[in-house]
């Protein structure tokens, strides 16, 4: 194995009978490490982007703004605003007298135009460190044009990914609890964590339809700020991605007394917990039969389709390197049902819980680990010899260098993999990568030359 | 006439460094347009340590740091994964709140720490964020106190680039970590017979075309930054931790001793102020630079596309080289000469946007003039408020009907576009919402293509690049043709 790094070593376990090293995790990146991760103001955009109808303004120069322009594939069934890419842009004057009065008239002239029903201003590093009063802006733009503009403190520096998350979490609980005339029907759920990427939200709005139960809000996909004013109403808390969404769960437990579970919409099992549930929470035999009939039905269309994938998948081996622990969690049962076994899972943000539980559930010799990086990721990859790599965009051409298949699971997916329908699209998606006859040339060997037939380069 | 005065507006009103520390109490806004005025919509840009980045992957065994935070190394990964699709590995020195009221001093040395352990980089290059430079950190100073530190250990080498992204865009980081290069690296000596070629922000086949060229004049050469390998690999059988290629070390101390520079690229990092002064002095380029230290002779040319400048360029090499052009060239410069007969009329008074960093978009437009396109408007993101100056200056015959725009982004080209119906839009793949939101064709080069596979290897330079472009351009604009026609046809 190469040269990894020794302050990272308790960051890495090896599930091995009787060996309870307990993981380290939730720790600041190792500089020079090349972290997968990003940074407080990533976290803090990637659960906020998908909301359709509000404003979202990088406070800061161009970079933070230029890179998250339409990153997610969060899709919206109206407004459009959010796929824009907003910035004051800043200059070395506003660095050097202040940024103030550019973000003032940036953000009047914005809503101005894109008459929005919300905006967010995100604090990227630089605002941080010349001080200006972002709050008292947003204040004053509330005040003057009758939206809520709500200040997303998210300078990179100040913690981790995760620490973005909460700040997001802080902003979306602002607005919450801002209607006060709107009373939820019986059965009503919010969905939190979910981020209607390729349309997955609605998919599972309609299984929960199918079964009685009514959405007032999903945070954030194909989010809307006046949905979001409702979820004080729900009776339920429905908390998918947790890492990004718990904070708010629990915080809207204590505010409005609103109980929270968790689940997953990844893989049949998963799924249909998820729905099962809910039902159980709302004590309701008729809604459980109905979920039982829903699950009973997909089940029956999905097993036999997922058949000749799992035929030709059994055995082969893969490794997941994502952004939460509990989609890797999920993802492992889900390989398992084709036929496939997990022999590396990691993530950027897991906590103890999660890699506990990833511990118990996975085959030994399986690697664990937390927030690791492309040297590791190739060499745990040669070492488990993996046929497949799940993973995001970063990770992708780690998977096709080592010549073994990719499947992308990140927000920038265009394929829907949660549900039922999801399930098949994934084993298609797997099967696609893994089982595509381009890998015999990357793996077998390479013809040789006859002396002196190189490149005849004068490259001095 | 109107069209010329609305030219030379632009780039007055914004190469002017007489308000650059005005106050912000009396910083005033110009009127009429939303955009760049006030807030940037869809930025047509992107930040200084992208470029400086790209610049340093060009370097052979380099690892690049980017000294901020952890979020400024993975967004830029990311982004130029989706375009070079390859690994390409950037170190952060991973600011935190204590980093930044502290200074990041002990960050960096961390991450020179953990990058030359993890890699074995030949030489590691530190670039700077808009955090690191606010706060002051000398990145300089932190390189002077590691080597004390480690006085015992053989160390890399290393550069250091001041790229704070509120100064100029992604090619003012490019050009300026080309040139901290050559500054720290070139040494004089007894002048060669080599020529340094500077090829400025290309894709990986027109750096493979350059060298190709250059082998087959028989020069010896160096072409900094040479990232045709290390952003282009081939298969590989391991894993590599720093891809193979990139120009040495080495060869970058012989710069100096070069008997000629060519420089691609008018524009560069010679823009407005803003960007240009580094350590109290005006950067100037890697070029430049060797002129006045070492007195090798510097031959600026714009990024060669079409015949024209092509001819500029293989005059120039032939020049400075002794050596005539070779047949091959010759006969690839009658080729596509034969080939504009044959696509004339398909092009002819088309009006076309040209969008993306200020030297591809002057490289474009004279391209586009020369085989008979109107570029209607011609808009960049970069501030550097030369743009109009150089299209006035290559092509001056069409100068007076295009619309040179400094300062633009996307929606304010979505804008012009929805009002003005251009036929085709020609650029990178960032410009693709607007082509599908009003229908127009779109043909894409330059960086980035972030929606199509091969993007990286796009030919724009030479004659066989502009060969390709020019059949691309023609073959999208009858398939425009063939779409909207009611029954289509067989022949052209």
């Amino acid at each position: 194995m190469g040269e990894l790094l020794k302050e990272r070593m308790k960051q890495i376990v090896t599930k091995r009978q009787g060996d309870h090293a307990e993981i380290a995790c939730g720790k600041a990146s190792l500089a020079g490490s090349v972290s997968q991760r990003a940074c407080v103001f990533c976290g803090s955009r990637v659960v906020l982007y998908p909301i359709a109808d509000a404003l979202h303004l990088i406070h800061g120069p161009v970079g933070c703004a230029a890179y998250t322009w339409d990153i997610r594939g969060a899709l919206s069934s109206g407004p459009q605003i959010h796929r824009l890419s907003f910035t004051t842009d800043l200059k070395e004057k506003e660095v050097v007298f202040g940024g103030e009065t550019r973000l003032y008239n940036a953000l009047v002239s914005l809503i101005d135009t894109y008459k929005p029903k919300g905006a967010f201003v995100y604090a990227t590093c630089i605002v941080g460190v010349i001080g200006d009063d972002v709050e008292a802006v947003c204040r004053r733009v509330t005040k003057e044009k009758g939206i809520d503009v709500i200040p997303v403190m998210s300078e990179g520096f100040n913690g981790t990914k995760k620490d973005g998350y909460k700040i997001a979490c802080s902003a979306l609980s602002k607005l919450i609890g801002t209607d006060p005339v709107y009373k939820a029907p019986e059965y009503s759920i919010n969905i939190l964590g979910d981020f209607n990427l390729a349309g997955e939200l609605w998919m599972l709005s309609e299984y929960y339809r199918k079964m009685g139960v009514n959405l007032v809000a999903c945070m954030t996909g194909d989010g809307r700020i006046d949905d979001i004013r409702k979820a004080h109403t729900a009776q339920l808390n429905v908390v998918q991605c947790s890492g990004s969404m718990v904070h708010l769960a629990k915080e809207m437990k204590e505010k409005y007394g609103i109980p929270f579970m968790k689940v997953s919409y990844f893989g049949i099992e998963d799924m249909s917990d998820a729905l099962y549930e809910v039902a159980r929470f709302f004590k309701s035999e008729e809604m459980m039969e109905k979920a039982r009939a829903l699950v009973k039905e997909e089940l029956s269309r999905l097993l036999p389709a997922l058949q000749p994938y799992r035929a030709q998948l059994e055995g082969k081996k893969a490794a997941i390197y994502v952004g939460g622990a509990f989609k890797a969690i999920s993802l492992v049962k889900a390989l398992r049902l084709i036929g496939m076994k997990t022999v590396v899972v990691g993530s950027q943000t897991g906590n103890t819980d999660d890699y506990n539980l990833l511990k118990e559930l996975c085959d030994e010799g399986t690697i664990i680990v937390d927030d690791s990086n492309p040297n590791e990721l190739s060499e745990f990859v040669k070492l488990t010899g993996a046929d497949l790599f799940i993973g995001g965009v970063k990770e992708r051409p780690i998977a096709y260098k080592l010549g073994l298949g990719f499947c992308d699971h990140n927000h920038e997916r265009k394929e829907a993999l949660a549900g039922y329908e999801g399930m098949l699209n994934f084993a298609k998606e797997v099967h696609a990568s893994v089982c595509s006859p381009v890998w015999k040339f990357m793996r077998g060997p390479t013809p040789t030359l006859p002396e002196g037939e190189g490149e005849r380069g004068n490259h001095i | 006439m109107e069209r010329t005065q609305k030219i030379q507006n632009t780039a007055g009103s914004e190469a002017s460094p007489s308000g650059r520390f005005r106050g912000a109490s009396s910083f005033s806004y110009p009127s009429g347009g939303l955009g760049g005025a006030v807030a940037t919509r869809n930025a047509c840009k992107l930040c200084a340590p992208l470029g400086a980045s790209v610049a340093f992957k060009g370097i052979r065994g380099c690892v690049p740091i980017i000294h901020g935070s952890q979020g400024c190394a993975t967004y830029i990964r990311r982004y130029l994964i989706s375009h070079y699709k390859e690994p390409v590995d950037i170190a952060s020195s991973n600011f935190t709140e204590e980093a930044t009221i502290f200074g990041g001093g002990a960050n960096c040395h961390t991450a020179i720490d953990n990058v030359i352990s993890q890699y074995k980089p030949e030489v590691v290059a530190l670039t700077t964020t808009c955090l690191s430079e606010t706060i002051g950190d000398d990145v300089n100073l932190y390189i002077h106190n590691y080597k004390l530190h480690a006085k015992d250990r053989e160390l890399p080498h290393f550069i250091a680039a001041s790229t704070p992204s509120y100064q100029g865009s992604h090619m003012d980081g490019f050009h300026e970590a080309v040139s901290a290069t050559v500054k720290s690296i070139a040494e004089g000596g007894g002048k060669g017979s080599h020529i340094n070629l500077f090829p400025g922000f290309v894709s990986t086949e027109d750096l493979r075309q350059l060298k190709t060229i250059m082998s087959d004049f028989g020069i010896g050469y160096i072409l900094l930054p040479d990232y045709s390998e290390t952003l282009d690999n081939p298969m590989w059988e391991t894993y590599r931790r720093i891809p193979e290629g990139g120009t040495p070390i080495e060869s970058v101390k012989r710069c100096g001793s070069a008997c000629a520079s060519i420089e691609m690229g008018t524009v560069l990092n010679k823009g407005s102020l803003s960007g240009r002064v580094k350590n109290n002095n005006l950067s100037t380029t890697a070029a430049e630079y060797l002129k006045d230290q070492f007195g090798v002779e510097n031959h600026r040319i714009p990024i060669p596309v079409g015949v024209e400048m092509n001819d500029l360029f293989f005059e120039t090499l032939s020049r400075v080289s002794g050596i005539p052009i070779p047949e091959k060239y010759l006969k690839e410069r009658g080729r596509l000469i034969d080939s504009y007969a044959d696509g004339h009329k398909y092009v002819f008074g088309k009006r076309a946007v040209v969008y993306g960093e200020e030297d591809f978009v002057v490289a474009m437009t004279i391209f586009l003039s020369e085989i008979g396109i109107d570029v209607a408007l011609a808009a960049t993101g970069g501030e550097s408020g030369r743009l109009a100056e150089e299209i006035r200056k290559y092509c001056p015959a069409k100068a007076g009907t295009i619309l040179a725009k400094n300062a633009y982004d996307y929606e304010m080209i979505h804008e012009w576009c929805t009002a003005n119906k251009p036929d085709i839009l020609i650029g990178n793949s960032k410009g693709y919402y607007i082509a599908r939101d009003l229908k127009i064709p779109i043909v894409r080069c330059g960086f980035p293509i972030h929606d199509r596979i091969g993007g990286q290897r796009i030919k724009h330079i030479g004659y066989t690049g502009t060969q390709e472009l020019f059949d691309l351009i023609v073959n999208t604009l009858i398939q425009d043709k063939q779409d909207k026609s009611p029954v289509g046809y067989k022949y052209m």
